[in-house]
This record gives structure tokens, C-alpha cells and sequence, in this order.
């Protein structure tokens, strides 16, 4: 695994750790013994890694959930699938590779996965269109779930979407009516549908493929109606209020959870998913298990008739006289 | 650039400039002559009013209030309002500039309204219908809980009384200040919809000036019918968005009604005037009993 790339907030961690490294090479090349200050310095790093990670602030965990090594939905697949054949396109003309899908098995268990891929590389995001899907990438997917429908495959979707794109081609062949056809047919499918929003869940691009029995996110994925920069620039006027944004949206696991909007959270190694990657896809793949397996009892009218319910009862309102 | 580029550039420009349908500001209101934002023409008031708001001499139309639409579209002393006293919490104790709460009254002060949606039964043209009308004066038609549960509520009643849908969107889309309460409306009232469809119940939008975001990706796109009304602009993601991210220049007749129409994503335009008979013989089309 290439070096981590540090985040600002990261930096007083880095500072500790080269000093840690300073000494270490001092007291080599000096032969002096150092392993005191060695030992004091690693216990406060480990002490103020604790702490820092466990007080993330909103627009901390914004940027842990955006890193560039953050796994991507391909890691996903690599690290919990077998016997993985990915499928292409719409069938009306075009394979939108933001969103890929295919079958493989979890822990033996044949399923649908389908997800949002971002890339690592210019070239990757270039493909992939920093996971920014089209329309023909919901109608991809929704083409996959009616599959899945048919030979009574449990749907997995991993999300992690800055949104829907915003350009021409996608309101020419109807970003929304797009989106809006997956909310009305994921409401209908009559297998069990988890979604886990592992990164970004930004507005209706997540959601579009987040009408599920189950919703986990990971521990730092945020889950949003709108982007923190956007809603800053429009009701600060000023993108540079993201942080501001993020605390107003409320858009972490936590209160999610507390809301009864998500059904659980998937730990993260200390620092975020990309310190560990093999231990995040693994509490992924354990979560999901759960999930399908609390969902096995339900038949297929109580599958629907559980996530119209979730669902339904979405949303706070009062009787009020004006 | 040439000469004639150059006129051809300014008139786009002004194009874009001018509102596709501007609402009467409120100071308008009960002045005796309104000017005409597409042809410029001093008109009366009255004149204008008493033409649906619809500029006589261009044919331009004014944006209009939920309780307008409702008088011009249903039946004579035929709506009922059902919801009528729904209101929003605040789930998130939502600040930016403003408190959420302060903004909350400010909309029911100028709209005189709970929320921003009008919810009822009645007729058009003697057909009976479950109607729901936005208002974009009371912050933007946005969505959040009241929206979201009004609309879900009315799909049950017509399903109850078998009563086809009909919709006026007018919305920015989802409600930034109820977060993520407002992103799941998306989700409840598109799961709404489904019922309808099961039903095998009509349910017909009506894209008005604008409808964007939240309310094109659920509810307002998945009408059996979709009618644009004349002079609308509508879409998922906003002009200026779509401007900074890809970073060129759009064409000028982008998301309007006329653009959507030939990239096949709404089934007719329809002038105001034409509205209520269009509505009511679609009604009556769909009622074949077998």
C-alpha cells in the first residue's frame, strides 16, 4: 500500500510521528539511547490520535469521506466477493460507467451488487466520471435490480456520489425523471435491498439507488440533501462556508442513526478507512450479512410492504393553525 | 464577432436576463397598470388579471400564487382544502443567516399559507379530482416534511375515493433546511406514487414555473402524464450549476418547457387558458369503464 496522504486537520499527527522518527534516527546514529523520550512521544501520539478521531467535526469526517485512497466501490467487490461477473449498460445505447453492477457471491450467497465507482487516477475519474452518475447510469441499475427481481437475488448498493452530474446530455435525457423512476420501481422490488453509503451520499444521485430495506453508512460517510459547499453558496452566498453548511445539515452517521433515517453503522479503522482498508470491507461485508439475515423471515409482500413503511413514516410534521 | 452576432448575442443575453415568467411583486399588486416583462407593454391591471395573468398583447405568462391557480382551475366553489393546518418543525434547529423558524414565519406572513403546498378535492370542468397546487412564494415551493406528507396524504385519499391526481409543481426542490427529513420526501412520496400506479389510479403532473431538483427526481416526473405549462423552465440540476461545472455556454432555450418537450421528457405545453379543458378531457379519456 502506497504512503496515506494527510489531511490538514491530520497535521499535528504527522508532526508528533516525525519527531518520533527524528529521534529514533538521532539515537541510531549517535548511539545515544533515546527509547524514554521514544516511548513518551509514541504513547502521547497514540493518545492524541484517540482523541482527535473520535471528535471529528462534520467537515473532518467530509474529508476523511472524500479521501483520494478512500476504497472505492471495486475494492468493495475484490475484498468481499467470489466468482464476481460485472454486467454493461442500459440497453438503450450507452454504458454509463459511474455506476457499475454485476453478480458475485458473499460469503457464498449469490447477490446483485450494484454501486457507484470514483477513480484514483485522472484517467480513472475520467472514466468513471468522479462517480457522478447520468441518467443512463440509474437506468443501468434499475435495468440490474429488475434482474435480480427475477431470480429472487438479494440487492446490495454501495454508494459514494458527489450527486447526479449536472450537464447538458443529463437534463436532455432526464436527470430527474431518471432518478424518480428508480425511487418509484426500488419501492416495488420484491427481494431484500441493502444500500450502504461507504463515502459521499449527496442528494437524489444517493438516493436514487438508496430506497432500501436496510440503510448502513460507514462510520465518516456523510448522507446529505445537498452538498455542504452548495448550501453554502446559496444560503451564505459564499462556497467557503462548507464547514458551517456541514454542521447545519447535520449529515453524520451518528444523527442519522438517532433519526431513524439509517439502521446502523459500520466502524471504520482509527483515522478512516484508508489506514486499513481490509478491515473496513470486512465490517462492511459483516454488516450486510446481518442485515439479509434479519430480512430472511419476510416474503416477498413483506419485503415491499417493510421498505414502503421505513419510508412512509419519514419526516417530522406538526398539526399547527396558522 | 459581426454586427449581426453581436445584435443576436444581446438578444440572447436579454433572454436569459428576463424572468421566463415573473410573479407580480407584491407592490404590484392592486396598482392599476403592470408592465409587461417580455413585450414591455403598459397594460391594466385588471386586464391582465382578468386574462389569467397572461399578457394580452404577447401572450407572456405572469407567474402566478397557489390560491390563483386554484380559482382559475377548479370549478366554482368546488375545492375543498384537506391539510390545511400541517405545519413544519424544525428537526435540525436549522441556522444560517437566518434561524429556519424566523424564515418559517416570514413565508406564512407573505403567503398567508402553513407551508408551501395547497392540498384538496374538487372539480375541473365537472371532473372530480384530488388536487395539489405549490406555492413557490413561500421559500422557493421548497420541499421538506409538510410537502413531502401533504402530497402522500392526498395519493392515499384518491386511492380511498378513487379520485384521479392531479399536481402543479412549482419548486427550487428539496428543503436545505430540514436536511435530510427533506431528501427522504423524495423517497416517500415517489413510494406515494407507486400506490397510485397499483391502483391503477390517473395521476397527471403540471410542470409550472420552475420546477427543479428534488421535486423533478421524485414525484413531479413520474406523472402517467406530464404537461409543461407554456413558458416554464424546469430540469434537475440549476442553470448556474450545470454553468460552473462543465463551463461552457448553454443554449438559450435550455430547460424550457419547449427544450424538455423535444428531448421527449414532457408529453405536451400547454398555454393557461388551454389548462382546465385539457386536464378535464384527459380525465375523461382515461375513465373507459370495461
Amino acid at each position: 500500500m502506497q504512503k496515506v496522504t494527510q489531511l490538514p486537520f491530520e497535521k499535528p499527527i504527522y508532526e508528533i510521528e516525525d519527531k518520533i522518527e527524528e529521534l529514533k534516527n538521532l539515537s541510531r546514529d549517535s548511539g545515544i539511547d533515546l527509547s524514554a523520550q521514544i516511548d513518551t512521544l509514541t504513547k502521547q501520539a497514540e493518545e492524541f490520535k484517540k482523541k482527535l478521531y473520535n471528535n471529528l467535526q462534520p467537515y473532518e469526517r467530509i474529508q476523511i469521506a472524500r479521501h483520494a485512497q478512500r476504497p472505492t466501490f471495486l475494492d468493495y467487490v475484490r475484498n468481499i466477493t467470489t466468482d464476481w461477473v460485472e454486467f454493461h449498460g442500459d440497453r438503450a445505447g450507452t454504458d454509463d460507467r459511474s455506476i457499475i453492477g454485476g453478480i458475485g457471491r458473499i460469503d457464498d450467497r449469490p447477490m446483485l451488487i450494484v454501486g457507484t465507482q470514483k477513480g484514483r487516477t485522472t484517467r480513472e475519474n475520467l472514466e468513471y466520471n468522479f462517480g457522478m452518475p447520468h441518467p443512463e447510469g440509474y437506468r443501468k441499475a434499475l435495468r440490474l435490480f429488475k434482474h435480480a427481481e427475477k431470480f429472487n437475488l438479494p440487492i446490495v448498493t454501495i454508494i459514494d456520489t458527489p450527486g447526479a452530474y449536472p450537464g447538458i446530455k443529463a437534463e436532455e435525457t432526464g436527470q430527474g425523471g431518471a432518478i424518480a423512476k428508480n425511487l418509484l420501481e426500488m419501492a416495488k422490488l420484491t427481494v431484500p435491498v441493502i444500500s450502504v453509503i461507504t463515502g459521499e451520499g449527496c442528494s437524489g444521485g444517493a438516493l436514487g439507488l438508496a430506497v432500501a430495506n436496510k440503510v448502513y453508512m460507514l462510520e465518516n460517510a456523510y448522507y446529505t440533501v445537498i452538498t455542504p459547499e452548495g448550501c453554502a453558496s446559496i444560503l451564505w452566498s459564499d462556497a467557503s462556508y462548507a464547514d458551517k453548511a456541514a454542521d447545519a445539515l447535520q449529515i453524520t452517521a451518528d444523527f442519522l442513526l438517532k433519526s431513524k433515517i439509517i439502521d446502523g453503522i459500520i466502524k471504520e479503522p482509527l483515522g478512516g478507512a484508508h489506514y486499513e482498508p481490509e478491515v473496513a470491507c470486512e465490517n462492511l461485508k459483516e454488516m450486510v450479512l446481518k442485515g439479509l439475515s434479519e430480512l430472511d423471515g419476510l416474503d416477498e409482500k413483506q419485503i415491499v410492504e417493510d421498505r414502503y413503511k421505513k419510508f412512509r413514516d419519514m419526516g417530522e410534521v406538526k398539526a399547527s393553525l396558522f | 464577432m459581426g454586427l449581426k452576432e453581436w445584435l443576436q448575442s444581446k438578444k440572447e443575453q436579454k433572454n436569459l436576463d428576463r424572468p421566463a415568467t415573473a410573479a407580480l411583486i407584491d407592490d404590484e399588486v392592486g396598482k392599476l397598470w403592470t408592465k409587461c416583462y417580455n413585450c414591455g407593454a403598459n397594460l391594466p391591471s385588471k386586464e391582465v388579471e382578468e386574462n389569467l395573468n397572461v399578457c394580452p398583447k404577447c401572450g407572456y405568462h405572469f407567474r402566478i400564487n397557489a390560491t390563483e391557480r386554484i380559482k382559475q382551475v377548479m370549478d366554482l366553489m368546488s375545492f375543498k382544502e384537506t391539510e390545511a393546518n400541517l405545519g413544519s418543525v424544525d428537526p435540525l434547529n436549522f441556522k444560517d443567516l437566518k434561524p429556519y423558524k424566523a424564515r418559517q414565519k416570514e413565508a406564512q406572513n407573505k403567503t398567508k399559507l402553513n407551508d408551501a403546498i395547497i392540498t384538496g378535492t374538487g372539480k375541473i370542468n365537472g371532473e372530480s379530482v384530488a388536487v395539489a397546487v405549490m406555492e413557490f412564494a413561500f421559500m422557493g415551493g421548497s420541499m421538506g416534511s409538510v410537502v413531502g406528507e401533504k402530497i402522500s396524504r392526498l395519493m392515499e385519499l384518491a386511492i380511498n375515493k378513487k379520485l384521479p391526481v392531479v399536481i402543479f409543481t412549482s419548486s427550487g426542490g428539496a428543503r436545505m433546511q430540514e436536511g435530510i427529513f427533506s431528501l427522504m420526501q423524495m423517497a416517500k412520496t415517489s413510494c406515494a406514487v407507486s400506490k397510485l400506479n397499483e391502483n391503477k389510479i390517473l395521476y397527471i403532473t403540471v410542470l409550472t414555473e420552475p420546477t427543479f431538483g428534488g421535486v423533478t427526481a421524485s414525484f413531479g416526473t413520474l406523472g402517467d402524464i406530464i404537461i409543461a405549462e407554456q413558458g416554464a423552465r424546469m430540469g434537475f440540476a440549476g442553470r448556474r450549476v450545470i454553468e460552473q461545472t462543465i463551463r461552457q455556454k448553454l443554449p438559450s432555450d435550455f430547460q424550457t418547457a419547449e427544450y424538455f418537450l423535444k428531448h421527449g421528457q414532457v408529453d405536451m405545453i400547454c398555454s393557461r387558458d388551454n389548462l382546465k379543458e385539457t386536464i378535464a378531457n384527459l380525465i375523461r379519456l382515461h375513465a373507459s369503464k370495461k
